[in-house]
């Protein structure tokens, strides 16, 4: 096997760690606003189960997680091991988005609410239409962390036998006894991935930015 | 008393032990223009974002045009609609140009098409003269020209009554002229306007009756006139005094034709 096809059948696991984390991320980010609204407007209840969910999956290594949710899940529900990755991957994540996207709700000044409320808008709408907007805006800097670790993070469905990067790095590296150059390789390729997209995500937030606000 | 647009009744608030407010009993009545002054703490603002429901009253009746507003069932959305709001510190939505600002409630409260209400709203904007900043962000407007947008925003939803909780106090002082300005029109126009503020010459020259509340209750009201050169409370002369000595001096010009220069009261030790 040449230096080429070596390093090419490793990087075609980029197909996978990349499915992994474009359905991590979403998933993560759409439970983690639902949740993030309970939190901060759902009354004393909301805001303490939000608390119970985050200290639970916070508090749990997202491959044992991971583990959970693939064999006992799929006792029930036929599951791939690329689906039941990604699913898990994305509300371990969903329970750090929901902290980050609370965080930038609250760091909307609660004036703005109040405002909205005083042109007649419902609560909703003024979430909808007034906070969300500003709110995202702060997040999206915390955000490129998590972002960053989903990518990372997508390696762990390795172990369920997923052939993304680190899993065929580590086969590769096995057959021909070359692991620095094929464990060489992953780190190459998830470092490309994370640089690029705090990347994006640097230009996305500066192409928001608010003319005039700092 | 069924002219009156707002017709305050026997209003009480409390926070928990604190009580802000009680006994307010207040009529405004169609095109009046009424200002309330009273030391901070004496729960000026906290009467105003009762008016239109931003927190509720603890006691007593509020009603607009002839409906009581603070009882249960009543469409809290549909009554604040109706009752502008203008803030102290602008609070003039940060994401949004000023023509947005002004433009979100016709499209997401009066569900108006986004052409018309563009319209709607550059002219609002040009009524208090800012047609020019239309595509500017608050972040990009002089404190005195956001404050000016805040009018807009209230203005455009054609409210009954405006609300203003000092809208000039958090203005450089060079920039609280354009704000009253803005005020002062409005009133010739006819709108129906209740201002907290501390500017006793816009006050004096604009309001029909002016109402002086200290520790949460109405001391005194009536025509600037009276109120300011016939106080008959002690502590309303006491008051004016006070503010008059703060910021009469740098205040915007000489008073209207027909007042004395000097208040014609000194404050008197017996009675303080």
């Amino acid at each position: 096997m040449n230096a080429a096809n070596f390093l090419q059948y490793i990087a075609s696991g980029t197909a996978y760690t990349l499915g992994v984390t474009l359905i991590a991320l979403p998933l993560g980010l759409l439970i983690g606003l639902v949740l993030a609204l309970v939190y901060v407007y759902g009354g004393k209840a909301g805001s303490r189960s939000m608390q119970a969910y985050s200290i639970v999956l916070r508090g749990i290594p997202p491959i044992v997680l991971l583990f959970i949710l693939y064999f006992v899940v799929s006792g029930a529900i036929n599951l791939s091991p690329f689906t039941a990755g990604a699913l898990a991957l994305g509300i371990v994540s969903s329970a750090y988005q929901m902290e980050i996207i609370r965080g930038a709700i609250l760091s909307v000044d609660a004036g703005q609410m109040m405002a909205a409320r005083a042109v007649g808008l419902s609560r909703l709408e003024a979430i909808r239409s007034v906070v969300l907007p500003q709110a995202f805006r702060h997040a999206i800097a915390p955000w490129s962390n998590e972002v960053a670790i989903v990518i990372k993070d997508s390696s762990l469905v390795y172990a369920l036998g997923v052939p993304e990067v680190l899993r065929r790095a580590q086969l590769i590296g096995a057959s021909n006894q070359n692991y620095l150059l094929a464990y060489g390789a992953a780190a190459t390729i998830y470092f490309i991935l994370v640089w690029l997209a705090n990347k994006s995500l640097v230009g996305l937030e500066k192409r928001l930015a608010i003319p005039g606000s700092h | 008393m069924d002219e009156a647009i707002l017709k305050i009744r026997q209003l009480r608030k409390h926070y928990g032990e604190n009580l802000i407010f009680h006994d307010i009993d207040l009529d405004v009545a169609e095109g009046e223009t009424i200002v309330i002054i009273g030391p901070s703490g004496t729960g000026k603002s906290t009467l105003l974002r009762c008016i239109n429901l931003l927190t509720h009253a603890d006691g007593g009746e509020i009603w607009l045009d002839g409906q009581r507003i603070n009882a249960p069932g009543v469409d809290e959305d549909l009554v604040r609609q109706q009752i502008g709001m203008v803030f102290q510190n602008f609070l003039l939505f940060n994401h949004l140009t000023a023509l947005e600002n002004v433009k979100l409630g016709l499209t997401k409260v009066k569900k108006m098409k986004d052409a018309q209400a563009t319209q709607k709203a550059l002219s609002e904007l040009q009524r208090v003269g800012l047609a020019d900043r239309a595509h500017h962000y608050p972040g990009q407007l002089s404190g005195g020209q956001q404050q000016r947008v805040g009018i807009a925003r209230a203005l455009a939803m054609d409210p009954r009554i405006m609300l203003f909780d000092e809208p000039t106090s958090a203005l450089d002082p060079e920039l609280i002229g354009e704000v009253l300005g803005v005020m002062r029109q409005l009133a010739e126009e006819g709108m129906t306007m209740l201002c907290v503020t501390h500017e006793m010459g816009f006050a004096r020259e604009v309001a029909d009756k002016i109402v002086f509340m200290e520790k949460g209750s109405i001391v005194e009201q009536g025509s600037p006139e009276d109120l300011m050169y016939r106080p008959e409370h002690p502590r309303t002369r006491e008051f004016l005094w006070k503010i008059t000595e703060l910021y009469g001096q740098q205040q915007e010009g000489a008073p209207a034709d027909g007042f004395e220069a000097e208040p014609a009261w000194k404050p008197n030790e017996d009675e303080v």
